[in-house]
């Protein structure tokens, strides 16, 4: 057994068609966990334009409100943090050990859920925005 | 990604039925690589519906047969066949170099656990008759291949034994008296699911997180250390002992309930809530409320 052959790639990534509920819970689980950092920092980034003053603040925030891009955005993020939050609270239920037989049943509802409440989001979300 | 199965794979004339000849040194067949369409070897004509399944291959001591490649073979289907008699029966009718382990075809043993349709299977307990055609047969992934099928299973090995897989109680009955260890029916039944472990090591491969952690101990260890932390005949200090190696580092907080242990378990243990039962305890010993 001195030589083996090494697999690489083929055995995680390019095996997504293969993936289980749980698997796909935990990949976008990750991503929009990350997602979210990402947000923060550009949170705080527009936040900080008000130490140079109130007004300086309005315009950043008007400016970036009338971009069509900025809209669509928010309504990502909207998606990213409701399917963080649900896919959560499918976690909390996991560590205390409650109903792991239906985890899959339970991340497939906060898949549904997270659609439903996004597609119910953008009237709001790209009200009075031209492209 | 799929690149390196899919090459080998045309070369391997798609659509003739079979290394008819395949009792022909393997070297040669391989050296002359799709070939083998052109000989004349008289075809015994299979009866009836077969099973057409494509075999990994890769034996690392044999030149030609160092890049891994596939091989397809078509069986006569019979029902009730599972995937260990469609490779058993292509090992011992059209190849005899085809290797992998097997023992006792009744999913007891744990030997013959394939990476079957992109699923960690055992080969004697998955009936051809619900698969998808053609059935990929590859060795279990996230494990170094000897041989074909076969993969190193000395660190599934050694993770298993750093658990202290074994009963511990100081105070046994005397020997003279014959008396037993009894356990109470709850508490049997409590661990019953992890006793029914056969160390085939299709939980370990199927774990994203064992893949990227060698020293993580994997599914099939925290069950088995499941079962005797578990076991309440064991003194509360042997149980302490326990969950001190499981409460590590790499123990069962590595743990990240992507559920693939437990999808692809094939006794049905479900390895997701032991280890998460376990994680609990850890914290429960840790807790302290002053």
């Amino acid at each position: 057994m001195s030589q083996s052959y090494n697999r690489g790639l083929i055995e995680d990534f390019g095996r997504w068609k293969e993936f289980s509920a749980g698997m796909w819970a935990w990949i976008f689980h990750k991503f929009t966990g990350w997602m979210l950092i990402g947000y923060l920092f550009t949170h705080i980034a527009v936040l900080s334009s008000a130490i140079t003053g109130p007004e300086a603040y309005t315009n950043t925030i008007q400016g970036l409100e009338s971009l069509f891009i900025i809209r669509v955005l928010e309504v990502g993020l909207l998606a990213v943090a409701v399917f963080h939050i649900l896919n959560g609270l499918r976690l909390l239920m996991v560590d205390l050990g409650v109903g792991l037989e239906a985890q899959d049943k339970s991340f497939y509802a906060s898949l549904v859920l997270t659609a439903i409440i996004t597609i119910a989001s953008v009237p709001t979300f790209m009200d009075g925005v031209t492209l | 990604m799929s690149t390196q199965q899919q090459q080998p794979e045309t070369q391997e004339a798609p659509e003739d039925p079979e290394m008819k000849g395949a009792e022909s040194p393997v070297d040669e067949k391989e050296k002359e690589g799709g070939d083998i369409d052109q000989q004349t070897t008289p075809e015994p004509e299979l009866e009836g519906e077969t099973v057409h399944i494509k075999v990994f291959r890769y034996d690392p001591e044999v030149e030609g047969k160092q890049e891994p490649r596939f091989d397809d073979f078509h069986v006569p289907f019979k029902k009730g066949m599972t995937v260990l008699d469609a490779v058993m029966y292509a090992r011992d009718t059209y190849d005899s170099s085809l290797t992998f382990r097997h023992s006792c075809r009744q999913a007891v043993c744990g030997s013959d656990a394939f990476f079957v349709n992109g699923k960690q299977r055992l080969g004697c307990k998955t009936q051809i008759a619900d698969l998808e055609q053609p059935i990929r047969i590859e060795p279990l992934p996230h494990q170094e291949v000897v041989k074909d099928l076969v993969v190193d299973m000395d660190h599934f090995y050694d993770q298993m034994h750093t658990v202290e897989p074994y009963f511990q109680n100081e105070d046994t009955p005397d020997a003279s008296d014959l008396e037993e260890q009894r356990q109470s029916r709850e508490n049997r039944e409590k661990v019953k699911m992890s006793t029914r472990c056969i160390w085939c090591g299709a939980c370990m491969s199927s774990c994203n997180i064992a893949a990227g952690d060698n020293e993580y101990l994997g599914p099939a260890a925290i069950n088995k250390a499941y079962k005797f932390a578990m076991d309440d005949r064991e003194p509360e200090d042997v149980k302490e002992h326990r969950l001190r190696i499981l409460e590590q580092e790499h123990g069962v907080w590595r743990c990240q309930t992507q559920f693939s242990c437990t999808e692809v378990c094939p006794k049905d243990i479900p390895l997701t809530e032991h280890i998460q039962e376990l994680k609990r305890e850890a914290v429960k010993k840790n807790l302290k409320f002053w």
